[in-house]
């Protein structure tokens, strides 16, 4: 896995709460054995025509989000399967990192992303953000308003930063075990190898069929 | 509770590695906060949750940044999350550790008209792979051959592979269903999947933990579907992320180990990973019963039950949040949008975009959209054209019995198509024995063979574009059940009753219920 420590790209916007992992990357593209050639299906459903051609009312496909690397979106992104895949996929488009609002709507806390989903992008190095949602209101109606907008992302600072003529920057909080983990682009497996010896010793002890004593 | 407790210099300034000597400082004084207010001291602070005993039980090792590997007796595998990571293990010359403790199954792709037959290439080729993945790592494959294939968390609790106490993983959203017999069970990506493989363990933070307390019983002809669809109507689809559910209270006891799976397989649909039940004589009957060729039998039955026995959460034990849910009064429920938490009792409307929690008007916008339905729209006026009657929340012996019992004799609406769709081989066979297939066909529906089949449309099973289901499966997003396709979810009883009349109706009123009675 690359080591993720800060990156300036494009930003893109995607206008929509709760966007799920079947959005994402439809079943029919799970089919494959490989872990590579996703990015092409990325919000398939949204992104072609019935035809094949792709559908010019949806944001990934005008012309100043082209080569964007950056992706702003709403609330709880990623939800439902576990499928890792959709990782895959927002990564081989060309997508770095994801900024996402955590955000109240009637009285209910949602978070920007998902559980399943955000530990998958732990594991393939792709930086999920999470915001205020005032914050990420603000960054959308930036974006909206300076076509070209580019952003960074500062993994070691903590901070997003819009490099407009005068810079805006947004702190945001990140556990410091997928710091270090983003950071280094650890083998977890590895890692883990490590403490084989361990893992033999708790074995012994261990009954997995759990039926005590 | 920090903020109030800890000194925050201190706080601030500790170091990871002395993270945990700060949260036992922290349960100490809120001990102590609790015992001034009249509770007991000792209990309190020493009360653990059954989710605290099964992680206990299974750390292998707490690291210094707080972070645990956490031992997984049962690895659960099938063909579309798992190919990646085997190639990962041969590209890094590394092996399964404990191929006796993992086992996989085909059921994402399967034709369910006729299985052996996958025409599509891809598909076979992801089918085959697993086939020599297995082969070739020595793990237990439940194929056609071995009449015990089927959805991976239908064929987990029927062979006795799934049992209290254990943990047990998948590279699997709904892996939360096992956690009806008191197991941690969980969904993992891939990169997970081949952790667990070269490793048996997984590296993990431990959840906060929710308790979901269901007061009072359920209403007649309302189902524990209608419970966990209730529950995710109130909390949302985010509501349970970062949390393990515990489902407890009245209701909770007096289901069926069937019903219960209903539940805790749809913890993810608000947004937990985990979603938990007690063991006791309902699982323990469960697990007695039947052939089930990986649970213990005989003393080693009796030494489990006793182990067993010492799981449940104990009295005085604290949850980080709670809610509780007065059963009688949870209505059948039924979606209207493209998320599960966009729910209603089926007495009730298509809700107006600015009145539903948890959503932007503009989210409901997109889903009324999507759903072709207008704001006012009566529940019970909306008419399907598809009845899907299958998947890992509603496919098992029970769902099918029941059913059965409030169609047979009758004949289904011309309007519409159903497909009955078994959760396995197994519970085809039963199905078989019983004479429920004939009830089935005789009524106009599709009697299949075992598979995810409709619940996600990786197999030829698919809603055309702007077809209509009331579907017993767990998820409504865009797409899901075919391109353009729009999902009503319900539970089995609800999907039936539909099935008659051709359209949503409350089957607390509706004269087929006698018959479940009967």
């Amino acid at each position: 896995m690359e080591p993720f420590s800060t990156h300036r790209g494009l930003v893109a916007l995607l206008d929509r709460a709760n966007v799920d992992t079947d959005a994402i990357i439809p079943k029919q593209f799970l089919k494959s054995i490989k872990r590579t050639g996703f990015g092409l299906s990325l919000f398939f459903d949204w992104r072609y025509l019935p035809e094949g051609d792709p559908d010019p009312e949806f944001s990934l496909n005008y012309p100043r989000y082209q080569g964007a690397s950056v992706l702003v979106t709403r609330n709880n992104f990623g939800c439902g399967s576990s499928r890792e895949h959709a990782v895959w996929a927002v990564m081989q488009y060309g997508f770095r990192a994801i900024i996402a609002p955590r955000q109240e709507i009637g009285g209910q806390q949602i978070p920007g992303f998902a559980d399943i989903f955000k530990n998958n992008c732990v594991k393939n190095g792709l930086v999920t953000v999470e915001l205020e949602a005032p914050e990420v209101d603000e960054i959308f109606a930036m974006v909206e308003r300076n076509k070209g907008l580019e952003a960074t992302v500062d993994l070691d600072e903590q901070r997003v930063v819009l490099h407009l003529p005068e810079e805006m920057a947004f702190h945001f909080d990140i556990d410091p075990v997928v710091k270090k983990h983003l950071r280094h682009g650890l083998d977890e497996i590895a890692l883990t190898l490590e403490h084989a010896d361990e893992i033999t010793v708790f074995e012994q002890k261990h009954d997995p069929q759990m039926i005590g004593g | 509770m920090l903020a109030i407790f800890a000194p925050v210099n201190w706080w601030a300034d500790s170091l990871i590695n002395r993270r945990r000597s700060a949260v036992r400082l922290c349960i100490f004084f809120r001990s102590g906060l609790e015992k001034r207010a009249g509770g007991a001291y000792k209990s309190l602070s020493m009360a653990k949750t059954l989710f605290q005993k099964v992680w206990d039980a299974h750390v292998v090792r707490t690291l210094p940044d707080g972070t645990v590997i956490l031992y997984i007796d049962r690895h659960l595998v099938h063909e579309v999350t798992s190919p990646q990571a085997f190639e990962g293990l041969r590209l890094s010359k590394r092996k399964v550790r404990r191929p006796e403790l993992t086992f996989s199954t085909l059921d994402h792709n399967v034709p369910t008209d006729d299985p052996f037959n996958i025409k599509d290439p891809i598909s076979r080729a992801q089918v085959e792979a697993l086939i020599n993945n297995c082969r070739d790592n020595g793990i237990k494959l439940f194929d056609y051959e071995t009449g015990h294939q089927g959805i991976v968390h239908a064929i987990g609790p029927e062979m006795g592979l799934t049992l209290p106490g254990l943990t047990v993983v998948c590279g699997d959203s709904h892996t939360s269903t096992h956690g009806a017999f008191g197991s941690l069970g969980f969904g993992i990506g891939t990169s997970e999947v081949e952790h667990v493989m070269a490793t048996q363990t997984l590296r993990q933070t431990k959840s906060k933990t929710f308790k979901v307390e269901f007061t009072g019983r359920l209403q007649p002809g309302c189902t524990s579907k209608d419970m966990v669809l209730k529950l995710i109507g109130l909390i949302g689809t985010a509501g349970g992320t970062g949390y393990v559910m515990e489902y407890c209270g009245e209701a909770i006891r007096a289901l069926s180990m069937e019903a219960r799976m209903t539940i805790c397989n749809m913890s993810i649909e608000g947004g937990a990973r985990a979603g938990m039940i007690a063991p006791d004589d309902v699982t323990f009957e469960y697990i007695a019963s039947g052939d089930r060729p990986y649970a213990p039998r005989g003393k080693a039955l009796d030494k489990a039950i006793a182990y067993w026995k010492t799981l449940p959460t104990e009295d005085g034990a604290e949850f980080d949040r709670t809610i509780t849910i007065n059963t009688s009064e949870v209505s059948p429920q039924v979606t209207w949008g493209t998320s599960p938490g966009m729910v209603v009792d089926v007495g009730g409307v298509v809700p107006d975009p600015d009145k539903v929690p948890g959503y932007s008007r503009r989210d409901v916008e997109q889903a009324l959209e999507y759903m072709d339905l207008k704001p006012g729209t009566k529940m019970t006026d909306i008419r399907p054209d598809t009845i899907f009657l299958g998947s890992c929340t509603n496919a098992r012996i029970e769902d099918l019995r029941k059913v059965a019992k409030l169609i047979k004799g009758r004949r289904k609406a011309d309007t519409l198509r159903v497909m009955v769709v078994p959760g396995s081989q197994q519970i085809r066979r039963q199905a078989e024995a019983e004479g429920i297939d004939q009830v089935f066909k005789d009524f106009g529906a599709e009697w299949r063979h075992a598979g995810c089949s409709m619940c996600l449309g990786m197999n030829p099973d698919q809603l055309k574009p702007g077809e209509r289901c009331a579907s017993t499966s767990n998820r409504n997003f865009e797409g899901r059940q075919g391109k353009g396709g729009r999902t009503h979810l319900v539970s089995p009883e609800m999907a039936a009753a539909c099935a008659v009349e051709g359209h949503f109706v409350d089957i607390r009123t509706w004269d087929g219920l006698k018959a479940l009675s009967a």
